[in-house]
């Protein structure tokens, strides 16, 4: 291997680089795939905390609607009603935003922003993304989209309110309600620049796996952390055009008068000019988009898992190829499942039961996976990192999520259960909740990777028994208040006779929500603090296999110095038979490892030899 | 203390040959090609359900048509001729590919007369509102084609252009070839569902 010329760049001269790299160059309008990675991060922690917020507020609401909530007022100021309520208006506001904030602002930017922009490289051995100039605009589209978005929460109409989906006509029509005027027109302006963020992103991360991985990585010794990332960036890049097209002809019908969406519509006995448009066909771009997001959510936390789950099991993973092949089937599928959201929209029911079929054989990849991470746990030597238990905690959710899935997705069922709180508990559980432990269980692995300190263990364990027997605590029970019919986005059941039962249901909920929602400053405390005073990290704090762990303890940008490090074997070489210590780097050719190798390990050992003897022939053609 | 490593790597095969920001703009096509697949599949949805504006093409597409085939054949000369070093050729090859892409947009912004004059406005029937959609969307790709086109004429008079320096001239062509083949498929689609 090309050592001889290996130059070791960093290890001197620190005020050199001070010169080149200025604070701004450094932190802010940075180039470097893992600053850009923080900066997805932190913006989306602030955007977790804000729309969690949200839920604890309108959670007071639902669970106390007889509450006098006047002491709200320094917060949202002349959005509580003088006698103390809150304002049903805005009520529509928060269920809005929360919505809106966590699927696409913390679930989608914060999740694949932050894992896939740190990992990526890292993981396939390459200095940087394909394009760092790309990549820095991605996160500057989602800020600019994020400073949109917040501004709208100020507006004095409110922020959107129509719902998270923003079907027309309640979008399309400024004078349809108050959060459809300025702040829906903001929505859209800040989803657009979400688009572009999103899709830049995703652009660069396909392109960076196929083109930029080092030598020895092939597709089939990839982490599966990696493959999580490539499907999740295709599904983003064919489907959030659709989202597009779909907001495009939604400004249309806005702000210049098209009926796309809209048809024979009257407003205060006035007709409204506009025929010929269908408010269904909205409802088909937008979910050709918004089932696809459910994934693109997904699909990152379970890689996540599927890496930590091995690690700490210290097992290789059960089914590697079965994992990659039910991430395909899933993303295959996750294209034509998009009508059964719309089962009730009169949608032909010849038509409703191939969703429906599409839609249940979903359930075959999900328990392929579910049994892989089982299997993978099944009499290994598990450690219980906190990172450990949020995945396991991800498996748990997963499938008491997803089994409520199998009902929804029978279009007889869908018709009694659809908008009631049985749908919100099962997204909730399978896609919210399995996410967010994700996205945790991410934080808490590669945190010592991303800011070379470790986050403190005792806090980690409280932190997840507060989050895991919250998130039970509040969606559990919801399903029954959903199989009891009760309605979603509603302001209050007070009024209605047929819903006056479950009231101490609903507060027991609401006390867990705002619980959970407490237990979280736990995590926020225990982040901020250890950057900057946590334990310094050892180099591979989890004896773990992958790439990323052979850089120094804070890397540079450029990830290692010398030369980038060349794979010989899969990363998931745990606990092998006969191997001197349970973990073998990617790093270590078989040559090495003579006592542990299979049969047709020793073959490659061959291949090995003839691969690095051509290449010192190429370091000599270049001494010339 | 992050610090800037000077790279030694060794070649390393690249698992694909392609340019990374080649690969970038083969994706960016996916991207728009998902765009007008949402669109004509929207506009064949909202077809059958009825209440359709029959309304005649603007004759106008046929000859815009043909100026967007032409202009691809002389970009594919402006190709060739680069490959050859043929730095006279490119240039006028360029700059015809240019012109002709300009009157691509000026016709089809004339043909959006015709359809004013036929009585087919943006606001409307849907059927009317999307054949604006269409051609709107394609000339704004367009627009940008033309911007890089122009970028690329101006590096070819600093004869950065070459057989050694092609990436762009590449990239430059195979979005040029795209988007005509983009409006070619609108235009029949248009042709066969209006």
């Amino acid at each position: 291997m090309a050592t001889a010329t290996h130059i070791d760049a960093h290890a001197h001269d620190d005020h050199d680089h001070e010169h080149h790299e200025t604070f701004i160059t450094k932190y802010i309008f940075s180039l470097d795939h893992k600053t850009i990675a923080k900066q997805f991060l932190i913006t989306g922690i602030i955007w977790a905390i804000i729309g969690a917020g949200f839920s604890a507020i309108f959670r007071l609401q639902l669970g106390f609607p007889e509450a006098d909530l006047s002491w709200l007022r320094p917060l949202l100021g002349k959005w509580i009603q003088p006698e103390g309520s809150l304002d049903p208006q805005f009520y529509l506001a928060l269920v809005t935003m929360h919505g809106t904030i966590m699927v696409f602002f913390v679930l989608t930017a914060g999740l694949s922003g932050t894992f896939s922009n740190f990992l990526i490289p890292l993981q396939i051995g390459a200095r940087d993304m394909a394009s760092g100039f790309m990549n820095m605009l991605s996160y500057w589209f989602f800020f600019l989209s994020s400073v949109i978005m917040f501004i709208s929460l100020f507006l004095e109409t409110g922020p959107a309110s129509g719902g998270w989906v923003v079907y027309p006509p309640l979008s399309a029509l400024p004078q349809a309600m108050d959060g459809s005027g300025l702040g829906m027109t903001l929505w859209l302006v800040a989803i657009v620049f979400f688009i572009v963020s999103s899709l830049l992103g995703g652009i660069n991360y396909i392109t960076t796996i196929i083109n930029l991985r080092t030598k020895g990585m092939t597709f089939s010794r990839l982490p599966l952390t990696i493959w999580s990332f490539f499907l999740t960036a295709v599904i983003g890049v064919l489907s959030f055009p659709v989202l597009f097209a779909a907001a495009l002809l939604l400004v249309m019908d806005r702000s210049f008068g098209t009926s796309f969406y809209l048809s024979e519509i009257y407003i205060g006995g006035e007709a409204l000019p506009n025929v010929g448009g269908s408010p269904i066909l909205y409802q088909h771009l937008f979910w050709f988009l918004g089932h696809p997001e459910v994934y693109i959510v997904l699909l990152p936390a379970l890689g996540i898992t599927s890496e930590i789950i091995a690690t700490n099991s210290r097992k290789p993973i059960f089914g590697y190829k079965a994992m990659i092949i039910s991430m395909l089937g899933i993303t295959v599928l996750s294209f034509v499942v998009w009508a059964h959201h719309m089962f009730v929209s009169g949608l032909s029911p010849f038509l409703g039961s191939i969703f429906m079929f599409l839609t249940l054989i979903i359930a075959i990849p999900s328990a392929v996976k579910v049994f892989n991470y089982l299997t993978t746990l099944w009499r290994g030597n598990i450690v219980f990192t906190p990172a450990m238990l949020f995945s396991i905690g991800l498996v748990s959710v997963f499938i008491s999520g997803g089994i409520t899935g199998i009902f929804l997705g029978n279009s007889a069922i869908d018709i009694q259960l659809h908008d009631t709180y049985f749908v919100v508990a099962h997204f909730h559980l399978v896609m919210g909740a399995a996410s967010s432990f994700g996205l945790l269980a991410g934080v808490y692995h590669w945190f010592p990777k991303m800011f070379g300190r470790m986050l403190d263990r005792k806090l980690g364990y409280i932190h997840f028994w507060f989050t895991f027997i919250g998130i039970y605590a509040v969606f559990f029970p919801m399903h029954y208040i959903g199989i009891a019919g009760f309605p979603r986005r509603y302001y209050s059941f007070t009024n209605f006779d047929a819903f006056s039962g479950f009231t101490d249901l609903n507060a027991f909920i609401s006390v867990a929500a705002i619980l959970t929602f407490f237990g979280q400053f736990i995590f926020l405390f225990n982040f901020f603090y250890s950057i900057f005073r946590g334990k310094k990290a050892p180099l591979n704090p989890w004896k773990s296999n992958t790439l990323e762990w052979t850089t120094p303890r804070v890397a540079g940008h450029g990830n290692w110095p010398g030369e980038i490090p060349t794979v010989y074997r899969w990363p998931y070489d745990y606990s092998k038979p006969g191997a001197e210590e349970d973990f073998i780097p990617q790093t270590v050719p078989f040559s090495e490892t003579m006592d542990s190798n299979l049969p047709h390990e020793n073959d490659m050992i061959a291949i090995e030899k003839e691969e690095s003897a051509s290449e010192i022939v190429v370091d000599g053609a270049k001494g010339h | 203390m992050t610090d800037n490593y000077q790279f030694v790597d060794s070649q390393v095969e690249q698992p694909l040959s392609m340019h990374p920001k080649k690969f970038a703009m083969w994706l960016f096509i996916v991207t728009v090609v998902m765009i007008f697949a949402a669109f004509t599949s929207a506009h064949i949805v909202r077809q059958a359900s009825g209440n359709w504006l029959e309304y005649d093409l603007p004759s106008l597409f046929w000859s815009t048509s043909v100026v967007i085939i032409v202009s691809s054949g002389f970009m594919h000369w402006a190709y060739l001729s680069a490959k050859k070093n043929d730095f006279v050729k490119v240039r006028i090859a360029l700059s015809i590919t240019f012109v002709l892409g300009l009157a691509f947009l000026i016709g089809q912004f004339m043909a959006w007369g015709q359809m004013v004059d036929a009585g087919v406005f943006f606001v409307g029937n849907p059927a009317g509102s999307f054949l604006y959609i269409f051609t709107g969307l394609h000339g704004l790709h367009l627009v940008a084609a033309v911007i890089y086109l122009l970028y690329l004429l101006i590096s070819s008079f600093k004869l950065k252009v070459n057989s050694e320096n092609m990436l762009n001239m590449e990239m430059c062509s195979t979005f040029w070839h795209f988007l005509g083949g983009l409006w070619i498929y609108l235009f029949i689609f248009l042709l066969l569902n209006h």
